[in-house]
């Protein structure tokens, strides 16, 4: 059944939430949201490797993946961390309020 | 010994580096031990290489050390160069600077009562006198221009920073001279160390300027700098291009040996320390310009008109310094424009074709005219510092040393037989008149002048009644270290003569003396040698005799009138000054060339820097180039900055479009 699903569909789905989250990561201000909005950005590219892996019978693709959730916990990690600091440092998560570098 | 011959250029470094770090430190008494004896070395190296050369014959030997640069095919070796000439040079230049070295230990100490009181400087003093005697050595001993240029820049930077060396002393004021009661001449005061040292160095840039010039067209011409490879290719070139070469080459000479016009720096130098003035502005480093023209005598050669040219301003260079010299008071620019006036003999000689005359007489120069700045440099110490010979008188009792030696060098100078400045002056003036009597006729009277101001000199400050009573009761002879250079030096200003005698009358009369100078300088000069065969006739054995009679007659005659003048009749001068009044307003003021110079040269030159300076440099460079690209960088930085919101978003938002472009060219081209 679930072969019947053409590769269209897996694509069409992974650039609508790619574009959800690139629309988030420009129009919201909560550093929190821009941060998960990010993650989506990077799991619709995953679902894209994912339905060519499967399209293309190649593990190459599957193993993108992996590597990109490894780097997505990590960026995770750092970034809540830096959010946090963030947060501790000027009582904001208010990413309009973090301009202090420029010129 | 002549394979080591670096180490007469390695040891002074050596001192001046031991001297230079250490020197404050160890105290003055080892410094006046290293300075010396690392000279002293210097100079056996220095015999040691000399005899090698005799025992060639005169060859030849090139000392290969390192290949200093080599830019395409411009190489420049540091090679050093024994020959007849340069070890001759080496000999000077260390046996003469060893005797200054050891004065200087002296001089530069102050004795007072039971204290002495080494200069503040002591070893700086030393350090420079031994960068000095290594950069003058590099001169003669380069075998290449470049080489050559290196050891001359260096003497003049060693010259700028030894006048200079009592930086802080002032202007000095001299009192006017009185020639009649209530009657004067005013004199301009004399140069603090650091303008006259300041006033040396740029005279000699100007010089320099031309001597480069002359090198680059060596090397344009000819493609080598090497002196072997120039003299063997100078004949190839053209003549116009030979005689650019010569007169550049020439105009170098008048700079550092103080030829007209660029002499006026010579006489200020005299700020200096005594033995400063006595080695480097008198016997070593002036003679630079006539060794360089005897090094390039193939180059003079072939252009004639050229050494004419420097004849006639040597001869009038001699004969100008020599009427300044009759009226100054201050004894040692007595000296100093005495030694422009010889060393304009010294052209004379080398520009009529006379290359071992002019360096025979170079050499017993440097004898007695060190000498004579030693002495006067003795008076100066016992006297306190006193150099205006209207204030000395009587000195030759309290003195007898310093006044028996300066009248043995006086003798010399003034070319009386059988000194050695009579057999140098003799043959110079008998090759004078072999190429033009009016070249002659200008010597002989100068001469004559040489003789009378020497003496002049020697009778005011030695003789007669003591003018300044309470230094009178100061002054005291010297001790050994300031007498014994004087005495070897006094030696050497009589016996030098044996080095060149007269011999065509000589032989003529049947003694079989040879002319040591000439033979033991052929090797280097055969091509003059050679070129003066050709062309030139010699002299009869009448004419020769009575050229020589002339010379003595004159010298002893204008000795005679100095005696007359200055100790049998004093008031004889001082009628003579107001009768012509005006002339010696212009001698005692050296015709006023310095005002000259000051009012056509040196001031415009001023205001163009300080136009140069406050106008175009502060307002365009400073102004308008450096502060306005700083300020149109700053304004478009401004700009730009405005692009940096600081927000996120604006950065996100630019890097999605940026990826947007780029994917729509991809897809779209």
């Amino acid at each position: 059944m679930i072969d019947q699903i053409p590769l269209s569909y897996y694509l069409l789905l992974s650039a609508i939430l790619f574009t959800i989250g690139a629309g988030g990561v420009l129009i919201r201000r909560n550093a929190i949201i821009i941060l998960m909005c990010v993650e989506m950005m990077m799991n619709a590219v995953n679902l894209t490797f994912i339905a060519f892996s499967r399209y293309l019978q190649s593990a190459d693709g599957q193993i993108f993946v992996f590597m990109i959730m490894v780097v997505a916990a990590v960026e995770v990690a750092v970034g809540l961390a830096l959010l946090v600091e963030l947060n501790r440092h000027r009582e904001a998560v208010n990413i309009d309020e973090f301009n202090s570098l420029k010129g | 010994m002549a394979n080591f011959i670096w180490l007469v250029i390695a040891l002074p470094v050596l001192g001046a580096l031991f001297n230079g770090i250490l020197g404050r430190r160890v105290g003055y008494q080892v410094v006046s031990m290293v300075g010396p004896a690392v000279v002293l070395a210097a100079f056996l190296v220095g015999v040691g290489a000399f005899i090698d050369v005799l025992n060639h014959q005169g060859e030849a030997i090139q000392v290969h050390l390192w290949t200093w640069a080599t830019i395409g095919n411009f190489n420049v070796p540091v090679t050093l160069l024994v020959d007849p000439v340069s070890a001759t040079m080496v000999l000077v230049v260390t046996g003469i600077g060893f005797l200054i070295h050891v004065y200087a230990t002296d001089y530069m100490v102050h004795h007072d009562h039971d204290h002495t009181h080494p200069d503040r400087d002591f070893a700086r003093f030393f350090t420079f006198l031994n960068i000095f005697i290594a950069s003058m050595l590099i001169l003669v001993l380069g075998n290449n221009y470049a080489l050559m240029f290196v050891g001359w820049e260096l003497v003049g930077a060693c010259s700028y920073l030894l006048i200079g060396f009592w930086y802080d002393r002032t202007e000095d004021p001299q009192r006017a001279i009185e020639i009649d009661g209530a009657e004067s001449v005013s004199i301009p005061s004399l140069l603090s160390p650091a303008a006259s040292g300041m006033k040396a160095f740029v005279v000699n840039r100007i010089g320099d300027v031309g001597f480069a010039l002359g090198i680059f067209l060596i090397w344009s011409t000819i493609g080598s700098l090497e002196f072997t490879t120039v003299f063997e290719k100078v004949h190839e070139l053209d003549h116009n291009t030979i005689s650019w070469i010569a007169l550049l080459l020439f105009v170098g000479a008048m700079g550092k040996s103080a030829q007209i016009p660029l002499y006026v720096w010579l006489p200020d130098a005299m700020a200096g320390p005594t033995p400063v003035s006595a080695l480097i502005h008198a016997a070593t480093m002036v003679t630079a310009g006539v060794y360089m023209i005897v090094r390039s005598h193939a180059i003079y050669n072939l252009a004639p008109e050229v050494s004419l040219f420097i004849a006639f301003v040597g001869a009038i260079t001699a004969f100008i310094a020599g009427t300044i010299a009759l009226v100054q008071v201050d004894l040692k620019r007595v000296l100093a424009y005495s030694t422009v006036s010889q060393l304009g003999y010294m052209f004379m000689a080398v520009g009529v074709g006379a290359y071992s005359s002019g360096m025979f007489h170079l050499v017993t120069h440097a004898f007695f005219k060190a000498c004579l700045f030693l002495g006067a440099g003795s008076v100066m110490h016992a006297l306190h510092d006193v150099i205006d010979i209207r204030r000395m008188g009587g000195l030759k009792d309290k003195m007898p040393h310093t006044y028996r030696t300066f009248f043995i060098a006086g003798l010399a100078l003034a070319g009386i037989p059988p000194m050695s400045g009579f057999f140098s002056k003799d043959e110079i003036m008998a090759k004078a008149f072999e190429a033009s009597p009016i070249l002659w006729g200008i010597g002989i009277v100068t001469a004559g002048m040489t003789a009378f101001y020497t003496f002049r000199a020697i009778f005011i400050a030695f003789h007669g009644e003591p003018r300044d009573h309470h230094l009178y009761e100061h002054a005291h002879e010297n001790r050994s270290a300031v007498t014994v250079p004087l005495w070897i030096l006094a030696a050497l200003a009589t016996f030098g003569g044996l080095l060149g005698l007269p011999a065509p009358i000589l032989n003529e009369l049947g003694i079989p003396i040879p002319h040591l100078l000439d033979n033991w300088l052929k090797p280097v000069l055969e091509i003059a040698h050679a070129a003066e065969h050709g062309e030139a006739h010699h002299l009869s054995f009448m004419t020769e005799v009575v050229l020589l009679l002339t010379s003595s007659v004159v010298a002893i005659g204008s000795v005679g009138l100095a005696y007359f003048f200055y100790v049998v009749n004093p008031e004889i001068p001082k009628n003579l000054a107001r009768t012509t009044r005006p002339l010696f307003a212009v001698l005692a003021n050296k015709y006023y060339v310095d005002e000259i110079y000051n009012s056509i040269i040196v001031q415009p030159a001023l205001n163009l820097s300080k136009t140069m300076a406050q106008g175009v440099d502060m307002v365009i460079i400073d102004k308008g180039i450096v502060d306005g690209v700083a300020k149109v960088i700053g304004m478009i930085g401004g700009l730009l900055g405005d692009l940096q919101s600081g927000y996120i978003r604006h950065y996100a938002l630019a890097t999605f479009i940026g990826a947007l472009l780029m994917v729509g060219y991809f897809f779209f081209r």
